[in-house]
């Protein structure tokens, strides 16, 4: 694969192993980072790509096998010295204190810090140089998710690495956003920066990279060069099966409102909450409703509100089959028949520790009479844990099994299958296919289609406006808390969209906080 | 060789269940050193800590007249810490059950009729209830936390007791002393083996502990307790409140102190007096951390907890043994307990470096 040519390869891994218990995650994986290349890691949810760049960030150690850095074997003993070697990394999961300035997390991140005033200076200039605009004053709960995420890039750029590793950086962005970070990723690039890509968007990865390397099950099954294949072409590849497509049923959907909301409005929980302002739309049966946004414009309030978590100031604020439910909570909504696919997997849908049997319980007693007079009915809880199972081909060893045990695909499949099984009248699901590989992710959709078919309404809060567009029949955009009104999604253009995504956020200028936090760190 | 530490993906269930007899076994060569240290026969020291007492049948009554309450309380507590409620103030619910219940028995004193106990038991559970309402009270209106609360109302509690016994409480022909009437005949729990103090207490603490095994593993209550402690998102989504289980959680906890506590005064004290207990409602914290917050494991725990009581007057009377030696026990017993708690959730392993990637 790597030709002994007269320039080392950044970095090259040879025959990489790591085996945890029960599992090989890694099995002989091999293969090389050319300098200031953009390759793609290409891989489904489990197939050992994130384990593999934990070790090449010194998270983890290989069992066996071998790291090459620019032509010398080296041993990356921890993220430390990953960093001396010259590597930086953006994880999908930023790791920022919120009511800290950007200075103050940065210098956090930074092994060497000397003084904090050289230090702004030095990501002003960063973030100037490369197109990712940041004030290093302003406080990190103010910021939108994208500026967010140029805090940990410039973070590892301060460092001048010669490898940058990026865990699906887009899937927090706005269209525009991700446009502007491949400009940043391109420039790096031709400065000769190394980026290891790691996505499952597969458009991306053919507008970015120069070369992909293929997982799939721990194992290298293939290299190829993105902008010679098709999406669908490396999908099969990744999944080595044919990719179904969603069956999108045909016509304009014209139900009755199931599902109507009406000037619904609620406090921030918290001072970095959103609070929602007026909110207000219809999903009618048999209609796949969409909202997009940018993470944290109040999507995880919205779907508070609608699941009956959090209830609302009046009972007419959320209508479900026009009875008025605003001030019912989530138990007596889901028994009248308003199922709902919280964003979060582990401690939010499912109870990590416990098992499949139980997490059925957690939601289904009552629809699906799981319980008797406040007895559980273990064998009706295990049959229903096993249906679902079966019915969505859910990977696990059994309904015993800990939810924590399955991997995030399959455990979203358990807890999709688990509402759409309950065949409620409305479904709210945030993030459906979040994190989730391909062919999970088209399972999943294709349950949401049939359920709607079947005259359910549908609610889908995504960021991924991609999922949205294939499945939505109308969509509306939330920003800062408030909705935008609905638009036919068949009619919708991707930068209409993507405007009403940026809203304020962003693009307005804000006033710089109090500077005097700078010199409290030093 | 290199040692080195890494979470476990799963929970060993053995490594679970296993770990409280180690953890006792390390006790006992931790005791082992600290009596020779002292300058007493270690082995003598630690046969009539841990073995004497269980020769007898009246040591092995005794066992079980300390283990009741212990049981009783932790059963209660242990409910709590499922749900992620830490009441660490039994030993005041107890105290105020006691009070309660010693309150019934004063005013129907010398009274004849098989309804005064269970009226005292009432009291008793009513008593502990109401002093559990108010960390309950404090801690879903205004979020106060709870350990703080419970804790410091236990103070408040034992010094409450000491007012009534002090005063208006005090038996009349008591020549001064700072204690209650003697109860009368049907205020006494009955003894159920001849000779000995061992009292109904007992066997009412088994059946407690059984009833909540049912109660948390079969119910939905139970079901409700768990998830709100292990996920409290998980568990709005569900459409469980918190605050029910806040309420449930120390009102069962408080309640079983207080019935505890009413046990105690009305089975071996058989008054009231300044102190009632060495502690019961500190030391089921132990029991319900040593019996793995599972009310069965609780039973064994509870045993073991009161062993070390009688363990430790035993080898004051026959080694001489300073008194302190019990609490020593104890605290050890915990600690060791919870350093080896880690050891089910991550492993240790010994590797050779050689089988990681090259060095430089």
């Amino acid at each position: 694969m790597s030709e002994p040519a007269a320039a080392p390869a950044r970095l090259e891994l040879r025959g990489i192993t790591k085996r945890f218990p029960g599992v090989i995650a890694n099995s002989e994986v091999s293969f090389a980072v050319g300098p200031g290349e953009i390759h793609a890691l290409l891989g489904e949810n489990g197939a050992g790509k994130s384990t593999l760049v934990k070790i090449i960030y010194g998270v983890l150690h290989a069992d066996e096998g071998e790291l090459i850095w620019q032509g010398e074997p080296v041993r990356i003993a921890d993220p430390k010295a990953a960093r001396r070697l010259g590597i930086g990394m953006v994880f999908q999961h930023f790791s920022l204190f919120e009511a800290m300035t950007v200075l103050e997390n940065v210098a956090l991140g930074v092994d060497d810090v000397t003084d904090l005033g050289t230090l702004a200076a030095k990501i002003e200039q960063v973030s100037k140089a490369y197109g990712l605009p940041l004030d290093p004053r302003r406080e990190v709960h103010t910021l939108s998710v994208g500026e967010r995420q140029r805090i940990e890039i410039v973070r590892c750029l301060l460092q001048s690495p010669k490898l940058l590793i990026m865990d699906e950086p887009t899937s927090v962005l706005t269209p525009q956003e991700v446009e502007r970070l491949f400009e940043t990723l391109r420039i790096l690039a031709q400065e000769g920066c190394s980026i290891l890509y790691i996505s499952h968007k597969l458009h991306e990865i053919k507008a970015l990279c120069d070369r992909a390397t293929i997982l799939r099950g721990g194992k290298v099954v293939g290299t190829c060069d993105p902008k010679a294949e098709t999406a669908r072409s490396m999908a099969q590849q990744m999944i080595g099966a044919e990719l179904r497509t969603p069956a999108r049923r045909a016509g304009t959907v014209a139900g009755q409102a199931r599902l109507a909301v009406r000037g619904l409005s609620l406090p921030a929980e918290g001072p970095f909450g959103t609070s929602l302002k007026d909110i207000g739309f219809e999903v009618r049966a048999g209609e796949i409703f969409g909202i997009a946004g940018v993470a944290g414009n109040g999507q995880a309030e919205l779907f508070q509100a609608l699941s009956g978590e959090r209830p609302a100031a009046t009972a007419d604020a959320i209508r479900l089959d026009d009875r008025p439910v605003g001030r019912v909570g989530a138990g007596g909504r889901r028994a009248q028949g308003l199922c709902a696919v919280p964003e979060e997997r582990n401690g939010h849908a499912a109870v990590p520790d416990m098992s499949l049997i139980d997490n059925v319980v957690l939601s289904a007693r009552q629809r699906k009479a799981l319980v008797t007079r406040g007895f559980i009915l273990a064998g009706r809880a295990r049959a229903f844990a096993e249906t679902v199972i079966k019915a969505f081909d859910v990977r696990t060893p059994g309904p015993t099994a800990a939810a924590r045990s399955l991997s995030g695909g399959n455990l979203q499949k358990f807890v999709v299958g688990r509402e759409v099984l309950q065949a409620p009248a409305v479904l709210i699901a945030a993030q459906p296919t979040w994190g989730v590989d391909a062919g999970a992710a088209v399972a999943i959709h294709q349950a949401l289609l049939d359920l709607a078919a079947g005259g359910a309404a549908i609610l889908v809060i995504s960021q991924d406006l991609d999922e949205l567009l294939v499945l939505t029949d109308r969509l509306a955009v939330i920003n800062g808390g408030a909705l935008s009104p609905p638009l036919p999604t068949a009619g919708a253009s991707l930068d209409q969209i993507g405007l009403l995504m940026g809203g304020l956020h962003g693009m307005a200028e804000h006033v710089p906080a109090h500077g005097s936090a700078v010199a409290d760190v030093a | 060789m290199s040692l080195r530490i890494e979470p476990r993906t799963e929970q060993s269930r053995t490594l679970l269940y296993l770990t409280p007899l180690l953890a006792v076994a390390l006790t006992v060569v931790c005791g082992f050193f600290i009596f020779l240290f002292m300058g007493y026969d270690p082995q003598a020291s630690l046969y009539h800590f841990f073995v004497s007492p269980l020769l007898t049948l009246y040591g092995l009554s005794e066992l079980a007249v300390k283990a009741g309450p212990l049981i009783m309380i932790a059963v209660g507590l242990a409910l709590g810490f499922r749900a992620g409620i830490w009441n660490i103030g039994a030993e005041g619910q107890l105290t105020m059950g006691a009070i309660a219940g010693g309150g019934v028995a004063l005013l129907f004193w010398e009274q004849q009729g098989a309804w005064i106990l269970p009226l005292m038991a009432l009291a008793g559970i009513l008593g502990g209830m109401a002093y559990a309402a108010i960390p309950a009270f404090l801690k879903t209106k205004f979020d106060v936390n709870e350990i703080l609360t419970s804790l410091m109302l236990t103070y408040v509690a034992t010094l409450f007791l000491s007012i009534l016994v002090y005063g208006p409480w005090r038996d009349p022909a008591g020549f001064n002393f700072p204690q209650s009437r003697m109860f009368s005949e049907w205020e006494l729990l009955p003894i159920i083996l001849e000779g000995t103090r061992l009292h109904l207490g007992f066997p009412i603490a088994v059946l407690i502990a059984i009833a909540a095994w049912v109660v948390l593993t079969k119910t939905v209550v139970g079901f409700e307790l768990r998830v709100v402690g292990q996920a409290p998102q998980a568990a709005a989504y569900a459409g469980f409140h918190r605050n029910r289980v806040v309420w449930l959680c120390l009102l069962a906890s408080g309640g079983l102190a207080g019935l505890a506590g009413l046990f105690e005064i009305a089975g071996p004290i058989g008054q009231l007096i300044p102190t009632l207990t060495p502690g019961y409602g500190f030391t089921a914290i132990i029991v319900a951390f040593l019996g793995r917050l599972h009310p069965i494991g609780i039973i064994f725990a509870g045993l073991m907890m009161a062993l070390s009581y009688i363990g430790g007057e035993n080898a004051q009377v026959e080694v001489g043994l300073p008194q302190a030696i019990t609490g020593v026990f104890q605290g050890l017993l915990l600690f060791i307990l919870l350093a080896t708690d880690f050891l089910t959730r991550y492993r240790i392993r010994f590797t050779a470096p050689a089988r990681e990637a090259r060095p430089a």
